[in-house]
């Protein structure tokens, strides 16, 4: 079985993110970049099926800028065998349906038997990228689930909606997001970061995959307009001199908020 | 030919599975009716379409719902669309509405916009406002043309539209043969508790990892009982089992701007603080003076919550 795992690279969640006010991007050059933490949650689901039958092979493939490479080789290190790099100028400020096109592509081009996503990346954050994916492939997408089980023809799971969980399955070849509610990754061993050395990382361009960034028959959504918010500052701090408690209270009747 | 007026806006209203609207049905035909003549789809139960009326609906679409996850959904959304020819689509950004949103925007090659707080008009057509890392930023955007697809947040919209007279239509949809996957069983989630709705509540108590277990975070369900609000918690309360996944606040759950933000136990971190610091005042009890969440509590108490809280809870009680 062949399982191509997404991830994608994203600001450190764990330090200030910055969007250019001039172009409506994230900063990428200020903060540190990773791999985002649902990326290697996905990769988990990926590799202990692969720990389990071992005639899988496990690829990770990503959409990000040249710099990424690290993120990609953390993902070798981890257990997958080789990885997919899409890079190109152009796909700089991609929205999402442009995003869903070339990782379509991409897919199309390198096969799969299981694509594995993440159902919510943490900085775009749009929750959107595996539906839109399938519909590309006509494919079926069994997405948001939380407990996961694959088979040699089939894959199925829990899906916590908004109203209601349910168990859906689908027929392979298939797409699959996964929450947060799955293990977290393991860590890559000594041995991992050694064999990452050598293990393939094949580079794609959009002339290569057959998208045009600019098509003229595709609408896309773009940013008209972006405004910093002022940061929020401290307010009263008390330390409990055993009054805390009525003190708050007080507050909070002063405010109307109680 | 149609007989819709040129400013219409379709909504698509989610449906729970015990066979209501969803609650962002109120929502969404309120920011539709800002922007224009709310038409509605519903795909399922015509009994719904009066429910929809009442929330503004002009008009009320209703296909038959089909078998398999999503698929009949977008196949309606598509007939709906090509059938009113509206100036925008609004959808739930629920897990079931933005993933048809983004299916209906890849089928008819329209440009997606999500997790919208709100919608207006410029002079080119509808655009969308959107809150990015965690209200940091405001942002609008706009696609370059055709009808923008846009899903809005939940519990983020306070326009309501006037109920209208129901005008109920059914609609034929054609199959997509499009590949779905099966539901094999449902679940309706039991919403067992009386108390407000996280998403959307005008005050949430929160509990983090500082509750130190599942029986004693009931001290976060007594306070916010006392206050009226909705209960909330940290990523690490729900990791430790504290309490269901569906109350995380932030990041990767759900994102609250109520009037009143209590955080019992919680550090702050950068992903729970995404979820929250656009809450109007926000409390913070914590027994450790540096903790993070104190750089964005308007009142910020150092101490043991198992004292702060119940003194807190005698204090209000007394004064009611
Ligand atoms: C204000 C703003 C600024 C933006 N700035 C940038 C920017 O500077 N650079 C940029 O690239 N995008 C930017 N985007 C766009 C957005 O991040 C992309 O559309 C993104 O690639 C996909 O959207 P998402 O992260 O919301 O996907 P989601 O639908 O939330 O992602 C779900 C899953 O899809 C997979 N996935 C998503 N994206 C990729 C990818 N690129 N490669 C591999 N797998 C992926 C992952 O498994 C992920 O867990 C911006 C968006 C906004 C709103
Ligand atoms: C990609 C990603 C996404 C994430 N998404 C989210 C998200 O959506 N929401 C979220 O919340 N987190 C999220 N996190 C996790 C986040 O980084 C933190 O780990 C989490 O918010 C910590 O929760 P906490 O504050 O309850 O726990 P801790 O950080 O352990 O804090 C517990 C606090 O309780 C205090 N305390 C302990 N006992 C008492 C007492 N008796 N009285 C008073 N105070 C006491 C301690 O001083 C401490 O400050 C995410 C992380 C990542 C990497």
């Amino acid at each position: 079985m062949k399982i191509v795992v997404l991830v994608k690279e994203v600001p450190d969640t764990y330090a200030d993110r910055k969007l250019s006010l001039e172009t409506g991007l994230a900063k990428r050059d200020g903060g540190e970049n990773v791999l985002d933490e649902i990326g290697e949650r996905a990769l988990e689901v990926a590799l202990s099926y692969a720990d389990k039958h071992p005639d899988t092979e496990v690829v990770v493939m990503s959409m990000s800028p040249a710099t990424a490479i690290a993120t990609l080789t953390k993902g070798l290190a981890m257990g997958a065998a080789s990885a997919v790099h899409i890079v190109d100028e152009t796909l700089l400020g991609a929205d999402l349906g442009l995003t869903a096109e070339v990782l379509a592509s991409a897919l199309r081009k390198k096969g799969f038997d299981l694509v594995v996503a993440g159902n919510l990346s943490t900085d775009g954050s749009g929750g959107v990228l595996p539906a839109m994916l399938a519909e590309l492939l006509e494919v079926p997408a069994a997405t948001a689930l939380s407990t996961v089980e694959i088979d040699e023809h089939r894959v199925s799971g829990t899906r916590a909606s908004d109203s209601a969980t349910m168990t859906i399955s689908a027929l392979l070849p298939a797409v699959i997001s996964i929450t947060e509610a799955l293990p977290d990754a393991r860590f890559p061993s000594f041995k991992g970061i050694m064999a990452a050395k050598r293990k393939p990382i094949e580079m794609l361009s959009l002339a290569g995959l057959g998208v045009d960034a600019e098509r003229p028959d595709g609408a896309r959504s773009i940013i008209i307009d972006i405004t910093e918010k002022s940061a929020r500052k401290a307010g009263v701090k008390i330390t409990d001199q055993g009054d805390a408690g009525e003190k708050l209270a007080v507050f909070l009747l002063e405010n109307r908020l109680a | 030919m149609t007989d819709f007026s040129a400013d219409s806006i379709l909504v698509l209203l989610d449906a729970t599975p015990s066979g209501k609207l969803a609650n962002s049905a109120a929502e969404l035909l309120g920011a539709a009716g800002t922007i224009g003549t709310p038409i509605a789809l519903i795909v399922g139960s015509a009994q719904l379409a009066e429910d929809a009326a009442n929330l503004g609906a002009a008009t009320v679409l209703v296909a038959e719902p089909g078998d398999g996850l999503t698929i009949p959904t977008v196949d309606a959304l598509a007939a709906a669309l090509e059938l009113v020819r509206p100036d925008a689509v609004l959808v739930a950004h629920s897990v079931e509405g933005r993933e048809a949103a983004a299916r209906l925007a890849v089928r008819t090659r329209s440009g997606l916009a999500v997790d919208a707080i709100g919608v207006s008009r410029d002079d080119e057509g509808v655009v969308a406002h959107h809150l990015v890392y965690g209200g940091a930023y405001s942002v609008t955007s706009a696609v370059t043309f055709g009808v923008p697809i846009i899903t809005m947040r939940q519990g983020a919209i306070n326009a309501r539209a006037e109920a209208a007279a129901p005008d109920v239509r059914k609609i034929d949809v054609t199959a997509s043969g499009k590949p779905a996957a099966s539901i094999d069983s449902v679940d309706a989630a039991v919403i067992a508790s009386t108390r407000p709705e996280l998403r959307g509540a005008a005050k949430v108590v929160a509990g983090g990892r500082g509750l130190g277990s599942a029986e004693q975070f009931a001290l976060v369900d007594r306070l916010a009982d006392v206050l009226g609000a909705a209960v909330g918690a940290s990523r690490a309360a729900v990791d430790a089992g504290y309490i269901a996944q569906s109350h995380q606040v932030g990041q990767t759950g759900v994102s609250v701007a109520p009037e009143l933000y209590v955080a019992l136990g919680i550090s702050g971190a950068i992903q729970h603080r995404a979820g929250m610091q656009t809450a109007k005042t926000i409390v913070a009890i914590n027994k450790d003076a540096d903790a993070p969440i104190f750089e964005i509590a308007d009142y910020g108490v150092v101490g043991d919550i198992f004292t702060v809280v119940p003194q807190l809870i005698a204090a209000l009680e007394a004064k009611k």
